[in-house]
């Protein structure tokens, strides 16, 4: 038996590359879920009647004082506690995708508060309707401003992702815990985990900046 | 679904979610302040002018912030003993958001420091002070003032993250509202109290945060 990290880098391929797949599907499941609810939220949040914004206020709150890590757990804990049956991949993806939600939303927020009054005034000269004024005036615009910052929480969420190692969910943490308590490498293997999300993120924060460049009012 | 809340057992062992909400807060202290300067050394190398002190500054940021804390937790614990390192549970969860918060500090120091303006250091230099002096005296504060927005929030996902300490067994708010979970399988009530205990620590934090900014606001 050979103890060289390479080859025992070898030796744990298979796992290392699934638990790199799950990682990646945790990720990007938790990120359009959450994008979809968090435009709803922010939506809510600018545009919504009273009550409902304060139930939205309070939701968006709620999730963002409380640590991701307790969402997870909570979540894969109370709904089965409740009969609501998931593995912990869907509690865990759900968790983040609530997570991601409460981000996205004071984006969305911020990016259409931001919006100078006038363009809603100028649209409503023009004869638009609301949904109109959304889809045409004010929606791009949002998108522009809210774009590299939504960059930024996908690489939160991938960070993120390593939470769901907690409630066992095999994706890359776990899995490497998983080789590092048969071949006692610790070092070697957290490293490589870790080196493994520098390179994912990196990639994604790369991104963001050139996609912060490529939308940038000019000047 | 015939579930009926039952708080009673959560109520019993309160006072065990009170302790780890006080240990959650001191590893966010002891984490914020060595972090603040970690990020204080750091965000001068980010500006300054010598390659030497600015590149690995920024490589220190960089990897950092790509690297999910769980990660760095759990290395520090179980990789550094390899290297002959070895810190007990909590004094490595504290080192590891130390370092953690302090590549997140030293951005949010680095605007601080640029948004300062020029004639500042040239009004301290001008008055016969050292570039130190300067630095301690003038930029520093007033660089503070500039980024406690920032560094309110920072503040409380700093907070939020001392909840990672729960993985290696730091009995803080996490660790405990888990096992009072696993001991009375009052699930939902243990994690409604736990979330409301963040929250709540959360909310005044922001408050105390944004108390802090008016009392220090430049007057205008």
């Amino acid at each position: 038996m050979d103890f060289s990290f390479l080859d025992q880098l070898w030796v744990a391929r298979f796992p290392l590359l699934k638990g790199l797949g799950v990682s990646i599907s945790i990720s990007l499941s938790s990120i359009v879920v959450g994008t979809v609810l968090g435009v709803f939220v922010g939506l809510a949040l600018t545009y919504g009647v009273r009550p409902l914004k304060w139930l939205v206020r309070g939701y968006t709150d709620f999730i963002r004082g409380t640590p991701v890590l307790v969402l997870v757990l909570a979540s894969y804990y109370v709904l089965g506690t409740v009969g609501i049956n998931l593995g912990p991949f869907q509690a865990g993806v759900l968790a983040l995708a609530v997570f991601c939600s409460s981000h996205v939303g004071e984006l969305v927020r911020g990016a259409l508060q931001s919006i100078p009054k006038g363009q809603t005034e100028a649209a409503k000269a023009i004869g638009l309707t609301f949904p109109q004024t959304f889809a045409y005036v004010l929606g791009p615009q949002a998108l522009r401003q809210a774009l590299p910052a939504w960059v930024n929480t996908a690489a939160e969420m991938v960070k993120a992702s390593t939470l769901l190692s907690i409630i066992g969910v095999a994706e890359l943490l776990l899995r490497t815990q998983e080789v590092i308590s048969r071949t006692f490498m610790s070092l070697e293997f957290y490293f490589f985990a870790g080196f493994l999300y520098f390179v994912i993120n990196y990639g994604i924060e790369r991104f963001g900046r050139y996609v912060e460049r490529k939308t940038a009012v000019p000047s | 679904m015939t579930y009926t809340l039952n708080f009673s057992a959560v109520w019993r062992s309160f006072d065990l979610l009170l302790q780890g909400l006080a240990l959650s807060l001191g590893l966010a202290a002891l984490a914020i302040l060595a972090g603040c300067a970690i990020g204080l050394i750091t965000a001068f190398g980010l500006v300054s002018k010598r390659v030497l002190l600015r590149k690995p500054a920024g490589l220190y940021v960089t990897m950092i912030r790509n690297t999910p804390i769980l990660v760095l937790v759990l290395f520090s614990y179980f990789a550094l003993p390899e290297l002959g390192i070895r810190l007990g549970k909590i004094e490595s969860f504290v080192l590891t958001l130390a370092i953690y918060s302090g590549a997140y500090l030293a951005e949010v120091f680095r605007g601080g420091l640029i948004a300062v303006p020029p004639g500042q250091r040239e009004a301290g230099l001008a008055i016969g002070l050292t570039e130190l002096q300067i630095r301690i005296s003038i930029i520093i504060p007033l660089m503070l003032r500039n980024v406690l927005p920032s560094l309110g929030s920072t503040l409380i996902s700093l907070f939020k993250d001392t909840s990672l300490a729960a993985a290696i067994a730091v009995p803080e708010l996490t660790f405990e509202a888990r096992k009072i979970n696993v001991e009375t399988f009052r699930v939902i009530e243990t994690w409604i109290v736990a979330s409301c205990l963040y929250v709540a620590t959360c909310s005044l934090l922001a408050a105390l945060m944004r108390a802090v900014e008016r009392r220090l606001a430049v007057p205008r």
